[in-house]
């Protein structure tokens, strides 16, 4: 179903498009993905496991999981969550693993010899990549900006939130805003933009990044690079979870606030950390009921403000309860929670059922931290920064000397902070290189004293212990 | 528990609630803020002083209910939605309730809405007497509820067919 009317966002009418689902004509927008395309025609089955012939639809929405592959125009394996549709597509349910020996595949052009040079190669235009493009500029160097996606903002572009923080960083300004504003702070005539690039790889030996755009392999030799490619919504385990209908919840805020498609009608919400009560009060606004909000902890880990928000409009927050599991034939129909005792075990009796479309899981992120590994930076684990992330030291640059990073990749926090380490980071890259207008020593100091400050309350004590160990002295 | 239900307790509330005898004196903002977050736009928005500049980012909002006349503009700002006004000397059974609004359909101006108290049970009905739009789409509405229940009374619901 599409959302109609909105109390925050306005969806611009694209151009109807017609394609072929399994045989059937449908329709949808141009330049949707094809599987929102999909999920307005009520249509969440996109392919069938290999082994088990289960059914499967998208989780992440936003190209990390695969969960959503397809066949398209005889292509297998396409993630239709960020495949863009077109007038005349053919979209085929994909069983098992893609065929490649009889698969119609458009391979990319062979890579010619030219190697692209840049001076700091920014990856990922989310929060921390656009603000390490801004301070990098600032300092006066160039900066060539990768995205895989087809605008710039990252996770920002659906976030209808207000956010928290100071003035200085945007607070009061809904994140699909803050986007907008980094965008326009470029210096146009020192930042290459490429979008619907994705980089592909890192080569340690030459230092050089591979990166895709429009069907062609481009190489790019760049002196500093900075590492900004965030973080990817965590699964949780329990029988059926994966249904289609199960999705991460930040995959339904990308289907209903970036695309303008309802992903159901009843919600059970699993996570009360922010992400979980900030998405259920959004699918609230966008028509959608949410029924409960659960969470295996016993306390909200969320902001209270945005927990007091949701039981305001009548949904109870259920703590040490989890999934005891999911029911359904193609579709998540209903679920199953449980009570936890002190040991986070199960309790017998305690079983609550829901009748629920959608089930939005909401437990966490970790770090998309591919290129860190195939740079060799030094990893380490840290489950209060999401996971495996790697090692820096206070100027955000890795123990691979030139490879810098920011934000959530850099350890899971949110939004605000991703902004400044980004800023630090921009700024510190292009010092390295020589670049200073005069407040670089200045402008590291406020940054390195803002992140200290929006780390110092309560609520980053677990962040402040994973950083401790993610430092490089 | 606040920390377990998302309900702030009687104990909390009367830490952030201004005296009776303020109260019975007319309109002012009621912070229902507990929490130590990185959050200050409530501070900058007033422009009468009445909310206190915060030397830690982190700290809670402190409110100086003699200075604060009410007006509403940190209704809007605040990206909790946590803070509302609360007139109760609106009329001789009525008061005031000022709320941040961000769904649709909007209210219109003297249409009868269900009352919803922070749990979003129906406490009551109430009458909107005002809907102010902003630029950034965070509404404020109006509403007059009976003043014994102006304290609970903090969403609203609108029915249409």
């Amino acid at each position: 179903m599409r959302i109609e009317e909105h109390p925050i966002l306005t969806f611009e009418k694209k151009k109807k498009v017609e394609f072929l689902f399994d045989g059937h004509k449908v329709w949808g927008y141009e330049g949707e993905p094809i599987a929102a395309a999909l999920h307005a025609n009520g249509v969440r089955v996109l392919r069938r496991s290999a082994k088990l012939n289960r059914p499967r639809g998208f989780y992440c929405a936003i190209g990390n999981c695969s969960s959503c592959f397809m066949t398209v125009n005889g292509e297998p394996n396409v993630r239709t969550c960020v495949a863009k549709l077109e007038q005349g597509m053919v979209v085929e349910t994909q069983k098992g693993k893609g065929d490649l020996s009889t698969a119609k595949i458009k391979p990319l052009s062979p890579s010619t010899s030219e190697i692209r040079k840049a001076e700091i190669a920014v990856i990922g235009g989310g929060p921390a990549g656009l603000s390490a493009a801004v301070s990098a500029n600032q300092m006066g160097a160039k900066v060539t900006l990768l995205d895989r996606n087809s605008k710039l903002g990252g996770q920002l572009v659906k976030q209808t939130h207000k956010f928290f923080g100071s003035e200085e960083e945007y607070a009061s300004i809904r994140g699909i805003d803050i986007a907008n504003v980094l965008a326009n702070k470029f210096d146009k005539k020192k930042t290459d933009i490429m979008l619907d690039a994705p980089v592909l790889g890192y080569y340690r030996e030459d230092g050089i990044l591979g990166a895709e755009q429009n069907n062609k392999f481009i190489k790019i030799k760049a002196k500093k690079i900075i590492i900004a490619t965030g973080a990817s919504e965590r699964v949780l385990a329990f029988p059926n979870n994966d249904l289609p209908g199960i999705y991460g919840a930040g995959a339904a805020q990308t289907l209903m606030n970036e695309h303008g498609v309802v992903p159901g009608s009843n919600v059970l919400m699993v996570g009360a950390g922010n992400v979980g009560l900030i998405v259920s009060y959004q699918l609230m606004q966008a028509g959608v009921n949410v029924k409960a909000i659960i969470d295996a902890a016993p306390r909200i880990t969320g902001y209270w403000v945005h927990a007091s928000k949701v039981r305001r409009l009548g949904i109870p927050i259920y703590t040490s309860y989890t999934v005891k599991e999911a029911h359904g034939k193609e579709n998540l129909e209903r679920a199953t929670i449980w009570r936890l005792d002190e040991n986070w075990q199960p309790i017998k009796g305690t079983e609550i059922d829901l009748d629920v479309d959608v089930m939005c899981i909401a437990v966490g992120l970790s770090p998309l931290n591919e290129l860190l590994w195939q740079a060799g930076c030094q990893m380490k684990y840290i489950p209060e920064l999401g996971g495996h992330t790697t090692l820096k030291n206070e100027d955000m640059e890795t123990s691979v000397k030139g490879i810098y990073v920011a934000g959530d990749v850099a350890g899971v926090e949110e939004a605000t902070s991703a902004m400044v380490e980004g800023s630090l980071a921009g700024l510190c890259a292009a010092k390295s290189l020589g670049y200073d207008n005069g407040r670089f020593k200045e402008l590291r100091q406020e940054a390195i004293n803002h992140l200290e400050t929006l780390r110092s309350g309560p609520i980053s004590q677990g962040i402040r212990k994973g950083l401790e160990q993610a430092i490089i002295t | 528990m606040l920390e377990e239900t998302g309900l702030p307790t009687p104990e909390d509330l009367a830490k952030v609630s201004p005296s009776k005898e303020r109260l019975s004196r007319g309109p002012v903002a009621i912070i229902e803020c507990f929490q130590r977050i990185p959050c200050d736009p409530c501070y900058a928005a007033c422009k009468r002083g009445a909310i206190k500049e915060f030397k830690d980012i982190n700290d809670l909002p402190e409110i100086d209910f003699e200075l604060c006349n009410g007006c509403g503009v940190c209704v809007s700002e605040c990206p909790g939605l946590a803070i509302f006004v609360v007139d109760q000397t609106y009329s001789k059974k009525a008061a005031l309730v000022k709320i941040p609004y961000e769904f649709l359909p909007l209210p219109e101006k003297g249409e009868v809405v269900d009352a919803l108290d922070r749990k979003g049970e129906t406490a009551s009905k109430a009458r909107v007497v005002d809907v102010l739009k902003f630029k950034d789409k965070t509404c404020v509405i109006s509403i007059a509820v009976p003043k014994e229940l102006s304290m609970d009374i903090r969403n609203i619901r609108v029915w249409r067919e």
